[in-house]
């Protein structure tokens, strides 16, 4: 028997799961899981159009995401034009990735297992809540009430400090832009640059009334600013006995785990404290050592525009005597294994986060990524978010797009993120259709649409009744327009329909042009 | 291209006009019949055809979409080569009837769609692909700016194919667009579904039409052009959308429709 994950439900691997409720995971469950509501970050308040307005009305907003996505939209251009086998290695790396998921319950074992032998200890969690009882019970054992943490998106998605909190335990973030988002009781808005929506004037302030050691003569001198992080932040290096962390790759091969960063804080936090627990989505493993030749190519020039970014840190288990003694991995599925049950929705996991695709989405740089309510956001999360939570459960995301198709066009991995995004929305359809009993007016509209469509015949009588639009308008435009389509007259003007289609107007210039055609459906249809 | 052979015994272009063109901009067919009958072809309007379906599989609705993909696929299947002016229903026929068809487990429909959409063209590829024209003999004395819609390029990746056959219309002032590759904001059901969303769109795509001090912004797509030509019209700019068929159509005894009216 395997599970949906393809694992063997072996006895002797579940060892290292103490948790009952894990073993489940292991066995036999018939049906993927989604991320549960109530916990962690996937999940907004309102839908992205309502959201959306709001972020649209913040001029601090809008100037500081043009002016940072624009800078970053150059700085990627720029590293990615000078490799020549760029193509090649997105290629590549959505081969591996590919591949990854084709077999990934059979490479989390791998991982397992080198892991273990190199004297780390592997947890499986099936959710949010399981990951984030692993990691305080962690954190008790080693008899910490203070760790440090590396920027991580896995950690924030489940909410990890809230629930560190709420058992006495002080989490504080040491990447600059965490650090900031932090003190500021505030939510990130970038995958990469988390406090994008701020400027200086607001990160002095800020320091000023959280930090607790900042000096109230500080200024909104960036060197200022990051100095006073840096002395606030040493402390904490200095004393902190847990560190937590994500993961950007973890190797199956050799059970080594990877995260790459700029400030060094991560390398700090990996390698000072006696524990280290590391949270990893499951889709992060790759197969091959060899790999990470490929993903350290594309991740930085993608990410911060970057031939190679600072600090690349690695640990393999634990080395005596040399960093952190006591290394624990926890693998998260949160509504991976339900994403990855979807062969097309699955390509959404194939994502490394280096955030290419926000800075290239004109809707990204508008609305910012509050709007999407999700730890991911922007075209990745419009696609991801909604398969972690199940559709239903973030349906606009799917819609928050133009299908400009920018997106795919930067990702580093090939994730057709257009074509997601469209099977999103019929999923989400399909859906509704299963569970109203009366279907939306949107679902009649649709359906009548394409009564009318599939025959010419009924396609003529409706141009022809459309024409009563005329008297909607003059000299060429229309202004206002009724509902659905008023929300298009807000801003634009709409086209009076014209005294007589193309369709009246060959047929008048053609009534006698008998097409003689390669087939008699042709013919039919050419008179 | 392997087209090309055909082209010497059958000379015989289909028309896929586009609902939304047929229906509310019929200068477009009408001007992409001018500018191939002119080059020597002859056009034929295939009166079964109605939609492509795109904006019932861009909006969830792949079910209703269904019947429009069997239709084009039925109307289209007998001619070796068909256009349509608009890169985005060429790029839903060449990405998505396939697709649509096979989700609903139709492998048969699936197959001939992939056969259809292999002879569909979009009227600029049709130009400068299978006809190998850049001087289409037409004449446009203005000042011209040109967008390329999203599916046109990256779908389709039509890449400079239409700048390439403008630059050859006499008369022509052809200026730069900035920031010319940035969606307009239309995305179809999106531009009312997010309407916010799509009008900050608008808004920046407008202002760097009206940097250029174009008289016409021009594009591959009617969709995309009634949207920017309707934020246009809305703030009384002066400036006129044009389909890049029209201008390719006109020529000095003829000039087109599209820059005497106002902007729909």
């Amino acid at each position: 028997m395997s599970t949906f994950l393809g694992l063997p439900a072996r006895r002797g691997l579940r060892g290292t799961s103490p948790e009952p409720a894990l073993r489940g995971l292991r066995g036999s469950r018939p049906e993927p899981v989604h991320a549960p509501r109530g916990v962690g970050h996937l999940r907004g308040s309102e839908d992205f159009p309502a959201a959306a307005r709001r972020a649209l009305s913040d001029t601090q907003l809008r100037r500081n995401l043009g002016k940072a996505t624009a800078t970053i939209r150059a700085k990627r251009a720029a590293v990615v034009g000078e490799l020549p086998d760029w193509e090649e290695l997105r290629s590549a790396g959505q081969a591996i990735k590919a591949e990854t998921m084709a077999n990934l319950g059979g490479y989390l074992e791998q991982l397992e297992a080198a892991v273990t032998a190199r004297g780390g200890t592997v947890h499986w969690a099936r959710d949010a809540i399981e990951a984030n009882n692993i990691v305080t019970r962690l954190v008790q054992a080693a008899g910490a009430t203070e760790v440090v943490k590396v920027k991580s998106l896995a950690t924030d998605e489940i909410g990890l400090n809230d629930a560190l909190a709420a058992a006495g335990i002080t989490a504080s973030e040491t990447d600059l832009a965490e650090l900031i988002v932090q003190l500021g009781h505030d939510r990130p808005s970038h995958i990469l640059v988390p406090a994008i929506h701020r400027n200086r004037a607001e990160i002095r302030d800020i320091f000023v009334a959280e930090m607790g050691d900042a000096d109230p003569a500080l200024t909104d001198d960036p060197v200022a600013l990051a100095e006073a992080a840096r002395r606030h932040l040493r402390r904490k290096f200095l004393s902190a006995t847990v560190g937590i962390s994500g993961a950007n790759f973890a190797v199956a091969e050799t059970g080594t785990l990877c995260v790459v960063e700029s400030e060094g804080n991560g390398r700090m936090c990996v390698t000072l404290p006696r524990t280290l627990i590391t949270v990893m989505g499951i889709e992060k493993v790759i197969p091959r050592w060899a790999d990470l030749a490929v993903f350290l190519q594309l991740l930085p020039r993608s990410s911060t525009g970057e031939r190679m970014n600072p600090y690349t840190s690695m640990w393999t288990g634990v080395t005596p005597g040399d960093g952190p003694q006591s290394v624990h991995l926890v693998l998260l599925d949160n509504g991976r294994t339900a994403a990855l049950a979807d062969p097309v929705g699955r390509a959404a996991l194939h994502c490394i986060r280096c955030s290419a695709c926000l800075n290239v989405c004109p809707v990204y740089e508008r609305t910012g990524g509050h709007a999407y309510g999700s730890v991911y956001p922007g075209p990745i999360g419009a696609v991801l978010s909604p398969q972690l939570t199940g559709v239903e459960d973030n349906a606009s995301l799917p819609y928050a797009s133009s299908l400009c198709g920018a997106c795919y066009q930067a990702c580093p991995v090939k994730i057709d993120i257009p074509t997601l995004l469209v099977h999103l929305r019929a999923r989400h359809i399909e859906l509704q259709r299963g569970a109203r009993r009366v279907p939306s007016a949107e679902a009649i509209t649709m359906a009548a649409a394409s009564w009318v469509m599939a025959d010419p015949g009924r396609f003529a009588g409706a141009q022809a009744a459309s024409r009563s639009g005329r008297l909607l308008g003059r000299r060429g435009t229309i202004s206002a327009l009724p509902p659905p389509l008023a929300a298009w007259t807000r801003a634009r003007d709409a086209p009076v329909p014209p005294a007589q289609t193309f369709r009246q107007w060959w047929h008048s210039q053609h009534r006698d042009d008998a097409e003689p055609g390669p087939s008699s459906q042709a013919d039919r249809d050419a008179q | 291209m392997a087209v090309h052979s055909i082209l010497s015994d059958v000379t015989r272009i289909a028309l896929f006009a586009t609902c939304l063109a047929d229906t509310l901009f019929p200068d477009v067919p009408r001007a992409t019949v001018t500018v191939l009958e002119r080059l020597g072809h002859r056009v034929v309007f295939p009166a079964g055809q109605t939609c492509c379906g795109q904006m019932h599989v861009n909006t969830g609705y792949q079910r209703e979409a269904l019947p429009l993909i069997r239709r084009y696929v039925d109307t289209f299947e007998p001619y070796e080569l068909i256009v349509a002016p608009s890169g985005s229903c060429v790029g839903s026929i060449a990405h998505q009837h396939a697709m649509v068809a096979r989700r609903q487990g139709e492998e048969q429909l699936a197959l001939r769609a992939e056969a259809v959409a292999a002879r569909t063209y979009e009227l600029s590829r049709l130009l400068v692909d299978v006809l190998g024209v850049e001087d289409v003999g037409a004449h446009y004395p203005h000042r011209v700016t040109y967008h390329p819609t999203c599916h046109s390029l990256r779908l389709l990746a039509v890449g400079d194919r239409p700048v390439r056959l403008l630059r050859r219309v006499s008369g022509i002032d052809l200026v730069p667009l900035p920031d010319a590759e940035v969606c307009c904001g239309f995305g179809g059901t999106f531009a009312v579904k997010n309407a916010d969303t799509s009008t900050a769109m608008l808004a920046d795509k407008m202002r760097n039409v009206l940097a250029t001090g174009a008289e016409v912004c021009t594009a591959g797509d009617s969709s995309c052009l009634m949207h920017i030509g309707g934020g246009l019209s809305r703030l009384r700019t002066g400036v006129k959308t044009v389909h890049l068929a029209e201008i390719l159509a006109a020529t000095a005894g003829a000039p087109t429709a599209g820059t005497a009216a106002a902007v729909g």
